[in-house]
């Protein structure tokens, strides 16, 4: 049984099904049951067309389901009036799916867990044992969610925006057990790239191929982090670089700017230099300057002080910090390193081990630790 | 077979033996401190020992329910004792000196010039099932 290939037709199934008037819970067991037939029927008898076999054995699920509530007579009418089930083109119904999984009535981790679901066709386990949560906790949350959009139809167009920001959450979470999420949210955003012409949906696929490139250089084999400038280069997916700028490129060639293609744009800068002390950071500080228009996020300022610290030095950075509230996550991280450059070894130490009080995950708080570590073993000679 | 949590307190234990803050370690010291740590975890996966551990964030609240239609009240991150737990480890052995042996062992973990940093660790047997007795 090819489950790749199952839970790549899931979504467009579960589509067909609530394009055809079904409630979006209802409309995924039937979804569900049929893919417990086709593991139990298909290696036998395998299927000429397994979208077909599986859009004909949901909806018939569906029926028998909606046939033994109580509303039956209503449902068995507007099934009369439905055509016979048959394959169906995807795209227009798959995007209609991410639309609904990012529905602006869900909470952000609804509707990742939602899209991991119906979009992305991952088991309630994999995506409890991705967010390391108890399997029953997953499946509450992602019942909750499809009883909060059970309501919704497809009478509007959805936003866009709203997708690619699940998407991005949904890349952001990093992966463990057997479900990788940031090569998950690719895959989903390649998908809606195929399905619609946007330039910010290509923006934020390049941006994800290449942060995804550098993954290999980002940790060590003992799990300890690698900052950017001391990543070993060779170990990025050259390949997977490439087809970022390139999907970036023809992007920004439409001339139709938004933030993911502008993170991509410095992404891309980064991924470009051969060593880290040929980083263009010039061109980063001015599509920073560009993305700080494009969005009022202060985590954007922060990152742009680094940068400014690198093209214009440590004094010029620290100035650019010193406009920014202190209470941003990673403000003392970034004021810690931008001392060091500037000499001040003993500040340097002090706000390294501040940083590492505030860090957000062990790899981050043992990282900034042992910068401190290293500052003060320096100072005491 | 029996489950212990291992707390290991930070600020708020007697001062250990060996104590210095991290910061004042050198890398090399963090890195064995952790690799001590690792391979402590690793040995009781094999043994079939190991359950679950998690590092906990410095900071935190207290909360209590403080009467009908009030809301709770956060005293602050570990207001009157100024503990700080850093994490935990749940063990599941075949006895209550197994289980202070491997506490021990956790607690030599080395730090500042290499030696053991003596850290406390609160040591904490699970109420167990109800077990089920036929006469």
């Amino acid at each position: 049984m090819d489950e790749a290939l199952l839970r790549s037709l899931t979504p467009g199934v579960l589509a067909v099904l609530v394009r055809r008037g079904a409630d979006f819970a209802a409309a995924e067991d039937a979804v569900q049951d049929a893919l417990v037939e086709a593991v139990r029927v298909w290696p036998a008898d395998p299927p000429r067309d397994a979208k077909g076999w599986l859009v004909t054995a949901a909806w018939r699920k569906f029926l028998d389901q909606a046939r033994s509530e109580t509303a039956r007579r209503r449902r068995e009418n507007l099934v009369e009036e439905e055509p016979e089930p048959g394959p169906a083109p995807a795209a227009d119904d798959t995007l209609q799916l991410y639309f609904l999984c990012a529905h602006p009535s869900l909470t952000p981790s609804s509707a990742v867990a939602l899209t991991l679901r119906a979009v992305g066709g991952l088991t309630t386990r994999q995506i409890a044992q991705a967010y390391l949560v108890p399997e029953a906790t997953m499946a509450q949350r992602i019942s909750r969610a499809k009883r909060t959009v059970s309501g919704v139809r497809f009478d509007q167009p959805g936003d866009v925006a709203t997708v690619l920001r699940v998407l991005y959450l949904v890349f952001n979470e990093g992966y463990s057990g057997d479900v990788d999420l940031a090569a998950e949210a690719i895959r989903l955003t390649r998908q809606l790239a195929a399905a619609i012409d946007h330039p910010e949906v290509a923006g934020l696929l390049a941006l994800m191929l290449l942060h995804h490139a550098r993954r290999a250089g980002r940790t060590a084999p003992d799990g300890s982090l690698v900052p950017l400038a001391e990543q070993d280069r060779g170990r990025w997916d050259t390949r997977m670089i490439a087809e970022g700028v390139a999907i970036l490129q023809a992007a920004l060639a439409r001339d139709r700017l938004g933030e993911f293609q502008a993170q991509a744009a410095i992404a891309a800068l980064h991924a470009d230099a051969p060593a880290a002390e040929e980083t263009d950071w010039v061109q980063i500080v001015e599509w920073y300057d560009e993305l700080g228009r494009l969005t009022d996020n202060p985590v954007v300022r922060l990152n742009r002080a680094v940068a400014v610290g690198e093209a214009d030095g440590p004094r010029a950075g620290l100035a650019a910090l010193a406009e920014l509230d202190t209470s941003l996550p990673r403000h003392t991280a970034v004021a810690a390193h931008l001392h060091e450059r500037d000499g001040d070894l003993a500040t340097a130490a002090r706000l390294y081990a501040e940083a590492a009080q505030k860090a957000p995950s062990l790899a981050e708080r043992q990282h900034l630790t042992r910068q401190a570590a290293r500052l003060n073993a320096l100072l005491r000679g | 077979m029996a489950k212990y949590l291992l707390l290991k307190h930070y600020r708020g234990a007697p001062a250990p033996v060996n104590d210095a803050p991290m910061e004042q370690w050198t890398p090399e010291e963090i890195s064995a401190h952790v690799q001590y740590m690792r391979d402590f975890a690793a040995r009781l996966k094999e043994t079939g020992e190991y359950i679950d551990e998690q590092a906990i964030a410095p900071e935190g609240a207290f909360v209590r329910y403080d009467g009908e239609g009030r809301p709770p009240v956060t005293d602050g991150p570990f207001a009157e004792t100024k503990d700080l737990i850093a994490g935990w480890m749940v063990i599941d052995v075949d006895s209550y000196e197994r289980a202070v042996e491997l506490a021990g062992e956790l607690s030599a973990a080395p730090g500042a010039g290499g030696k053991p940093i003596h850290e406390w660790l609160e040591l904490r047997p699970f109420y167990s099932e109800q077990s089920c007795v036929t006469e």
